[in-house]
């Protein structure tokens, strides 16, 4: 870590358990998607190994969906490289609003935390900042860490054990991750153009969702509000979000 | 190599570069006050989207939890949200069917 005071190891736990306790819930909402993403892959012909890789080494999951989704229909690799590539676009929306924060890090804990820059983790970045919380690098690993080894582990168990489950349903799996983004969301309400923004996005994903298909409606409803917070400007209350 | 590893490799290297470029790109100019409003809007924006459409999808149980955990929201912090939510969600679900 970045202990440059050997009275900061206690400071450093603090910050990595403190990060940790905001992985629970999303520890929780992500663990049957990885399962979940687990099964179909092998399903569609990829190895326990690939599959596993794919996790590893892109770690995001939507993404790795359409992944697979492509990978049996004889699609050019390069196209598929493409649409990992358009799924993921969100990202760089992402690092460039979250990147002042890890600016002043050394170079190769940058690298790290870029890498496992998610929506969740972008968000609770996001919010912790806004609120004057430290986001130290002990912090970000305290949270990140956790969420990337929960999807890679579940990942695997869900490649070779993905055929026993038989009703995610009755245990509310497929809708904790909603209801964990509408708790982050909510939590940024006090932004400025934030009910606009919401108003804008929400109707753009909703028509996206329903006339070009999932998951293009995330990158067309986030440009959307992005684009309106663009045109109305400046507000007195920006000043305040980021001073 | 196969294919199957080419992709994987290449969609990494393609990821990474959404999640490190974002600011590679803007730390380079001066940032337009416009610009800053637009990045001061991404948290909202996207959460919306990853909200917005299980709305539409959701039957009354899974209605409930979205209520109950926009109202939590107002008072509490992001774990009571997200455990009032999912608990009203299972017991709808498995006592209420």
């Amino acid at each position: 870590m970045s202990g440059s005071d050997p009275h900061d190891g206690s400071a450093t736990r603090r910050d990595l358990l403190e990060g940790a306790k905001l992985a629970i819930p999303v520890v929780i909402s992500v663990a049957p998607f990885g399962l979940l993403f687990g099964a179909l892959a092998v399903g569609k012909g990829l190895t326990v190994f690939e599959t596993a890789l794919m996790s590893a080494a892109i770690y995001g999951g939507a993404s790795q969906m359409v992944g697979i989704e492509l990978f049996g229909d004889r699609i050019a690799p390069w196209l598929i490289v493409l649409s990992i590539f358009a799924v993921n676009f969100r990202h760089l929306l992402y690092s460039a609003a979250v990147g002042k924060h890890f600016a002043q890090w050394p170079r190769a804990q940058q690298a790290i935390s870029y890498f496992l820059l998610t929506d969740p983790t972008f968000a609770e970045t996001e919010r912790a900042a806004e609120r004057g919380m430290r986001t130290s690098f002990a912090w970000y690993m305290g949270m990140s860490v956790p969420l990337y080894f929960t999807w890679l582990a579940t990942t695997v168990l869900g490649a070779m054990f993905g055929r026993l489950i038989t009703n995610p349903q009755a245990f509310g799996f497929d809708f904790l991750l909603p209801l964990y983004f509408l708790g982050l969301l909510m939590s940024f309400r006090k932004r400025a153009l934030w009910l606009p923004v919401v108003i804008a996005s929400a109707l753009a994903s909703i028509l996206a969702y329903k006339f070009v298909g999932s998951p293009w409606h995330v990158s067309l409803g986030a440009i959307a509000g992005v684009a309106l917070a663009a045109v109305i400007g400046p507000t007195e209350r920006n000043g305040d979000a980021r001073p | 190599m196969t294919p199957t590893l080419w992709i994987i490799f290449a969609g990494a290297i393609a990821t990474y570069c959404t999640r490190v470029g974002g600011y590679a790109l803007i730390s380079r100019f001066d940032l337009h006050p416009r610009a800053a409003a637009a990045l001061n809007a991404v948290p909202a924006a996207v959460l919306t989207t990853l909200v917005a459409p299980s709305f539409l999808n959701a039957g009354w149980p899974e209605t409930a939890a979205l209520l109950t955990s926009a109202i939590v929201s107002l008072r509490a912090g992001m774990l009571s949200t997200f455990f009032a939510g999912a608990a009203v969600l299972l017991l709808l679900r498995n006592f209420a069917g």
